[in-house]
């Protein structure tokens, strides 16, 4: 933080410790996803007797290959990957237009505009009535709804609103003179300028997605339409609190334990891949939605 | 919803119309979206006033005013479930919300660079898992024949327990899973604020003295309070949004006893049971505490650290 540290033997130690304290924190963020990966390359019988702590135990990848092999596991994969990407493509598709004339101080009615926005953070009807109003646009156990229902997030508009009024405004007033509308002002120099807050949002709407079942569990009857963590949710948490199935799964290669560790690693990898990329585009989203506010 | 009071029309709106349409086109979807999907359902909470019945559709069915407000005031699970929501919210409030200032302050502190990209790379991540996952994992860990924390207890000589169906340790599952999963990444905005202080006040301390620990009282701490405040604020009118998504998957009928809260409630009622209107009823009483939450909180804040969301 100085260029200069000069410190005594008390912030030295304060020092220590307190790095110390932030590696045992850190280890133990990490240590559940590490004793789940364990697991999941362990034999049943390791991991039904208890033996796994750490490291895989006989190791074999039995349990993977059990996940892999179901069908549903792959089709709710797919699924995944098409709301994710559709759905982050409509949330782009409608809030960047909106938050480009929302950020324009000409535009009459900004304000009433922005509160009515504003407002759906603070207040919303609930759970039923929104069901309910689903089901009147006959959006239930439909791909479409799944996109369309939840494509828009105020705080998204917000952040991106935010961003383009600290565009300076002279980038329109040179495009003006070219002749531009705002239409081609906003592809040809807003969003460009833009990159990286729509990364941002793109990122934010993609994480809600991939992550998101309780709608879709909701929403969704047909077993060809769930998405992965609604599949998730049935083999992990049903399959577990109806514990006869852990019997009925037991074999030597393979327990109900690692399969359920093979479903949770095969599920998150996506996840971690990508993780490294977005690390710096989500602590600027924070800034940006956070700070401004 | 375009209109606007006329207070500064010097330009007739034809003429604005004629200039900005381009605007309002651009806006045009993203309202209709506002619309259909949050403001057409505020018009469906009437049903939390009448007898509703699906065959009727929700226009013909009768009012019957407070009716199901009554019922649920009579019932005991109702009851429960807003005793249960309190108690979680208070409970995470004061255990889980200090864990990230206290996260910030000590990453702040770390002078190696390296460490602490490792370290903030680590914490940040658990966020990026969904509660799916979550429960997942917890209900690995905590498995009362196989799971570690039940392994560990054995090889010490204690009996194995079935954390999950016990309802004296829901809470502490849920409050410190949720501690796991996003003290890290709430931390960032406090980091934020952090890196927002003047360097010049650590720089005239130093000259001064002072301890690392004398700076992180004396400077850091009283820099990021409206922060703190305005996070609080913000918190507390969520008090009634106990993350319902991750309790509705790791909660069981045996612990319904200190699990169940208002919004699963409203779940069970409604989404599960197709009782529409008394579960409708149950969310207007969620959603109107929780207003007056969010104001009282506010006001609170504006009191005591002179900032607030509003």
């Amino acid at each position: 933080m100085l260029s200069t540290p000069i410190y005594s033997s008390g912030d030295r130690w304060f020092g220590r410790i307190n790095a110390t304290l932030l590696a045992v924190f850190a280890l133990c963020t990490l240590y559940p996803l590490v004793y789940v990966t364990a697991l999941s390359f362990s034999s049943g019988a390791a991991a039904t007797s208890g033996r796994v702590w750490l490291w895989p135990v006989e190791w074999t990848i039995a349990a993977h290959q059990h996940v892999l092999a179901d069908k549903m596991f792959w089709m709710s994969y797919a699924n995944t990957l098409f709301y994710t990407v559709l759905g982050t493509l409509t949330s782009l598709a409608l809030i960047i237009p909106a938050a480009y004339a929302l950020s324009k101080p000409r535009l009459r009615g900004r304000r009433v505009i922005g509160f009515v926005i504003a407002f759906t953070m603070w207040f919303h009807a609930g759970m039923i009535p929104f069901f309910l109003n689903l089901r009147d646009l006959e959006l239930l156990d439909s791909r479409v709804g799944i996109i369309i229902a939840f494509a828009i997030n105020a705080f998204n508009i917000i952040l991106m609103r935010n961003f383009f009024e600290s565009v300076s405004p002279s980038f329109e007033e040179a495009a003006r003179m070219d002749g531009a509308n705002d239409f081609q002002i906003l592809w040809k120099v807003y969003i460009p300028l833009a990159k990286p807050a729509i990364a941002t949002v793109a990122m934010l709407c993609a994480i809600a997605r991939w992550n998101g079942y309780f709608w879709a569990m909701v929403l969704l009857r047909d077993e060809d339409k769930i998405p992965l963590q609604v599949y998730l949710k049935k083999m992990i948490i049903t399959v577990v609190q109806t514990e006869e199935a852990a019997g009925a799964m037991a074999t030597q290669a393979f327990s109900l334990e690692t399969v359920t560790g093979a479903i949770i690693v095969l599920s998150m990898i996506p996840v971690i891949v990508v993780y490294p990329m977005l690390q710096k585009y989500f602590t600027k989203g924070v800034m940006m939605g956070g700070v401004k506010e | 919803m375009s209109r606007e009071p006329v207070t500064d029309a010097q330009e007739p709106l034809l003429a604005v119309l004629r200039r900005d349409w381009m605007l309002y086109a651009m806006l045009a979807p993203a309202l209709i979206w506002f619309g259909l999907f949050l403001y057409q359902p505020m018009w469906g909470l009437q049903i939390a006033f009448k007898d509703f019945s699906a065959f009727k559709g929700m226009a013909a069915s009768p009012w019957i005013g407070f009716e199901h407000f009554a019922t649920l005031f009579q019932n005991d699970q109702f009851l429960r479930a807003v005793g249960n929501t309190l108690t979680i919210s208070l409970y995470s409030l004061v255990l889980a919300s200090p864990v990230p200032i206290l996260l910030a302050l000590m990453i702040n502190e770390v002078q190696s660079q390296g460490l602490r990209k490792s370290i903030q790379t680590v914490v940040y991540l658990p966020h990026f898992i969904s509660v799916v996952i979550l429960a997942g994992i917890v209900m690995a860990v905590l498995s009362p024949t196989t799971g570690l924390v039940n392994n560990a207890l054995a090889a010490m000589g204690f009996d194995r327990s079935y954390f999950l169906t016990k309802p004296e340790w829901f809470r502490t599952i849920y409050i410190s899973s949720n501690i796991w999963k996003e003290a890290g990444f709430d931390s960032i905005v406090y980091l934020a604020a952090i890196m927002g202080i003047n360097p010049a006040l650590y720089e005239s301390a130093q000259v001064d003295g002072a301890t690392r620990w004398q700076m992180i009282w004396r400077i850091t701490i009283p820099s990021i309070l409206p922060t703190i405040a305005v996070l609080l604020v913000i918190r507390l009118g969520n008090v009634l949004e106990v993350g319902y998504e991750y309790i509705v998957l790791l909660y069981q009928p045996a612990t319904f006893e200190t699990a169940d809260v208002i919004s699963t409630y409203i779940y069970r009622q409604g989404v599960q049971g197709a009782r529409y209107d008394l579960a409708a009823a149950a969310g207007v009483f969620n959603a109107v505490v929780a207003l007056v939450l969010v104001l009282g909180a506010n006001k609170l804040s504006r009191r005591i650290t002179k900032t607030g969301v509003f």
